[in-house]
């Protein structure tokens, strides 16, 4: 409302500025045309409430209530049970991991499509298989693992028949959290390859004739030029990969049907028994866990993203 | 070149970019290189046969596999009603809002955001409720599960409409359209859309991907699409369930190499023009 009565708006763009100074006489007819406009923002912002906020305020207020719909903290006091615990360590080491894994080899992708042509080929398919590989998480990808590396998977069984190496000596580890490691990966690297092409990209040439003119080595001006302005992208890459591996559901729940030892497994066993520890509504109290780390995680991206933008100008 | 000039370099040499790319894309082939022998083994006694790709279309055996095909419609009609709302209620609010309220440009991508930071897992806690109402209105028809992949598509259709928005000068176009006499309609429809084709066709095909590899709102909502079923398919028939598999994988993968296309052939286009200009 406060946009209508103003008319000159607060803020925005400087190119647009010129055309919101109308005079005097044009003044009551737009008034009315923006009060109409505004009615062309209901349908996106009643979509929104009903299908974005509304269950999000629901999931994170049912942990607040038993099943009688008192009010109670019981269930956030079961998030620091013991058996809760364990399974946000196993979501952190998990995502970690294959946060920095993927960051780093997918770094290193980036890195060998520097000086690629940005129009050519090769550059095109890499960029179409990373949103496609990064996009292949889920059913699909947890059956191309077992298939891979199955009790009678193909590389299980090449291994076994050529080296006579046996990858499951101690046991099948594929359906357990370590299991997940590989396909995990397998989505976060390409994930990677996106989000800091861009960042290495913006790399100037300039720089690095700069460097060669003042005497740098190849060496200096990865560690005193490159690696600096590339810092806060890859880190906030890093965070951006986290998140992405910690709220992934998909492919954990196709490989592990036993047991809930991440947490959006342990979200699945509370929607579907309906008990956790002998709670209701457990899968509220856990899903305010979750998003807790989750918006720390993605407001400290979005902060390293701001420093990003700076040298991509 | 002389010393001085693979000095200044800072990419890799192509024998580097070459060995780099040739290693990890190996690695990356192996799964569905597997995927592919797993589909054609004969079965436990070993040996290779075409028989499960040849028996997934012989229409004696649509019965067995109908729980695929349910699955596979089940999706393409929610693929259909997710770029509905995504080009009917996504997209003239964004030309709108950069049209007539360009301070909130700023709220609507944060809004359109939210659902990186809001996983489908903890969204799923909440739908259940809200799908409650949404049957008393709508009845219970898998369709309607397009409202809540409206949401999970939205990040990703934002920034493909919002890449094309930026690009053209939305509100040049449709004052230069004004002032020649076209009403909202018109230049709604004759000046803007055609403008915003790219972007437009871009975001149908990133949400038809997003909603054909969708799981975990299906799963625990109890509906069927693509994903669920072949879950469940895998259990009778596990080389059906793969065979579809790599083919909504290479279905996706054509999807997205035409989106690659079409934005390079824009950004060709565009390049030309200011040249010429």
């Amino acid at each position: 409302m406060t946009i209508a009565d103003t008319p000159g708006g607060a803020g925005g763009d400087v190119g647009v500025e010129p055309r919101r100074h109308p005079g005097p006489a044009a003044e009551p007819t737009r008034r009315k045309k923006r009060s109409w406009a505004f009615l062309g923002l209901t349908p996106f912002a009643f979509y929104v409430l009903a299908f974005l906020a509304l269950p999000t305020i629901l999931a994170l207020a049912t942990g607040f209530f038993d099943t009688d719909g008192t009010i109670t903290l019981g269930n956030i006091a079961a998030l620091f049970d013991p058996v809760i615990v364990n399974t946000f360590i196993s979501s952190f080491w998990l995502s970690a991991l294959t946060a920095v894994v993927g960051a780093i080899v997918g770094a290193v992708i980036c890195y060998a499509m520097l000086g690629a042509r940005p129009e050519g080929r090769l550059r095109q398919t890499i960029e179409s298989a990373s949103s496609v590989l990064a996009q292949f998480g889920g059913v699909m990808l947890a059956f191309a693992f077992i298939s891979m590396m199955g009790a009678a998977g193909l590389v299980t069984v090449l291994l076994k028949s050529t080296i006579h190496f046996d990858i499951y000596a101690d046991g099948v580890w594929l359906y357990t959290v370590p299991g997940l490691i590989l396909p995990y990966l397998y989505f976060q690297i390409p994930l990677m390859v996106i989000v800091f092409l861009p960042a290495m990209e913006g790399l100037k040439p300039q720089w690095a004739e700069a460097n060669a003119t003042l005497g740098g080595t190849r060496f200096t001006y990865w560690t005193r030029i490159a690696a600096p302005v590339l810092a806060p992208a890859f880190f906030g890459s890093l965070l951006l990969l986290f998140a992405n591996a910690f709220s992934a559901f998909a492919t954990a729940a196709a490989l592990i049907s036993q047991g809930s030892q991440i947490v959006p497994l342990q979200i699945r066993a509370a929607l579907v028994s309906e008990t956790i520890l002998g709670r209701s509504n457990m899968a509220g109290a856990l899903a305010l866990g979750m998003i807790v780390v989750m918006i720390i995680v993605m407001t400290a991206y979005s902060f390293l993203q701001k420093r990003t933008t700076r040298w991509q100008r | 070149m002389s010393r001085a000039a693979t000095g200044v370099r800072s990419a890799p040499t192509a024998g580097t970019r070459r060995w780099i790319l040739a290693v990890i894309g190996v690695l990356f082939a192996i799964p569905i290189l597997s995927m592919i022998e797993f589909s054609l083994r004969q079965g436990l006694a070993g040996g290779y046969t075409l028989d499960h790709w040849t028996g997934l279309f012989n229409p004696a055996n649509a019965s067995r596999y109908q729980v695929v095909w349910t699955g596979l419609v089940n999706s393409l009609v929610l693929a259909v009603v997710t770029v509905a709302i995504v080009l009917f209620v996504l997209l003239p609010t964004m030309v709108l809002v950069q049209l007539s309220f360009p301070s909130l440009v700023r709220l609507l991508e944060f809004i359109c955001i939210i659902p990186i930071t809001v996983p489908a897992i903890v969204l799923v806690v909440g739908l259940a409720p809200v799908y409650s109402v949404v049957a008393q209105i709508f009845g219970s028809s898998v369709w309607t599960l397009a409202f809540a992949y409206g949401i999970t598509v939205l990040p990703y259709a934002y920034r493909t409409l919002q890449s094309n928005l930026g690009a053209i000068d939305v509100i040049t176009l449709s004052e230069a359209a004004r002032s020649l006499g076209a009403g909202w309609g018109s230049v709604f429809w004759r000046v803007l859309i055609p403008n915003l084709r790219r972007g437009i066709l871009a975001a149908s095909f990133i949400s038809v991907a997003v909603v054909l590899g969708e799981f975990t709102i299906a799963s625990l909502l109890s509906r069927q699409n693509l994903q669920t079923s072949i879950l469940l398919m895998s259990q009778t028939d596990p080389y059906v369930a793969v065979i579809i598999a790599l083919l909504a994988l290479a279905f996706v993968f054509v999807l997205l190499l035409v989106i690659g296309g079409v934005g390079a052939a824009g950004q060709k286009g565009r390049r030309k023009t200011r040249t010429q200009s």
